[in-house]
């Protein structure tokens, strides 16, 4: 269960995990980067880039549930993403949260 | 000279295209802000008292990336020198926005969810054009969102 508020309406929070997190480097491929220079003419939205940034930070969120489980946690609350392009041709997503458990 | 021309064709596809992309992206953004205005985003932390029971959350976020074209980069290139408000990145910025809020809007929605809480927006540029300009950002919102658990008629 994971939420970006720090409570879980009817639930109570029994113990504090701390925080864990996830993260993923992705780098675009060659084909994805030609269409994206082609868009940079025309505008527009770039498709393929919005889709592996939505896999990269479904990935980053698995990789953060996995934490949080392997310690003993049901629920990840308040939680925050954060996009950062390292070099032109990759991005880092990132996102973490604190873990807890519920009941 | 060729130079010239090459560069001229670009400034005028991206012209062209650029401003068409921009329009009809602003129609089905009014669009679809109308039919989901019913869903509420409240930008509070602390649950409102209708939507503090009987209610399940879960997550919901609504990305894009969306690409300035070679006109707008031009303009945005001239600014540099003079200064002030750079319009052609207000607009590609604020669709972006928007339209990442629409799609978190249609995932809650399409689950049925009743509200959306603590909203968040990120932005990055992720691809840099020539001369390190901008040449594509993306926008991401997310937030928790309230799905009413059925319960049976007489139960509660």
């Amino acid at each position: 269960m994971i939420s970006n508020l720090e409570l879980i309406p009817g639930k109570r929070i029994s113990k504090h995990l701390g925080l864990v997190q996830g993260s993923t480097v992705r780098s675009k491929h060659v084909g994805r980067d030609f269409m994206a220079g082609l868009k940079n003419i025309f505008g527009g939205e770039l498709k393929g880039y919005t889709e592996l940034l939505q896999d990269a930070r479904e990935e980053a969120v698995a990789r953060m549930i996995e934490q949080a489980s392997s310690i003993g946690a049901n629920a990840v609350l308040n939680v925050r993403f954060s996009t950062s392009s390292i070099t032109s041709g990759a991005a880092e997503l990132f996102a973490y949260g604190s873990a807890v458990v519920m009941e | 000279m060729l130079g010239i021309i090459t560069f001229l064709v670009l400034l005028a596809l991206g012209y062209g295209f650029g401003q068409w992309f921009e329009r009809s992206h602003y129609r089905s953004i009014l669009e679809r802000e109308q039919e989901l205005k019913d869903l509420l985003i409240i930008q509070s932390k602390i649950i409102p008292p209708p939507f503090s029971s009987g209610h399940e959350t879960f997550l919901v976020d609504g990305s894009v990336v969306i690409s300035v074209d070679y006109f707008k980069q031009f303009v945005a290139g001239l600014r540099n020198f003079v200064g002030g408000r750079v319009t052609p990145y207000e607009t590609l910025l604020d669709r972006a926005r928007r339209e990442a809020i629409l799609r978190m809007k249609e995932e809650a929605k399409a689950s049925g969810a009743d509200v959306i809480l603590n909203v968040k927006y990120e932005m990055c540029s992720i691809y840099k054009g020539r001369r390190n300009s901008i040449g594509s950002v993306e926008a991401l919102a997310y937030g928790t969102a309230f799905l009413p658990i059925k319960t049976m008629p007489g139960e509660r």
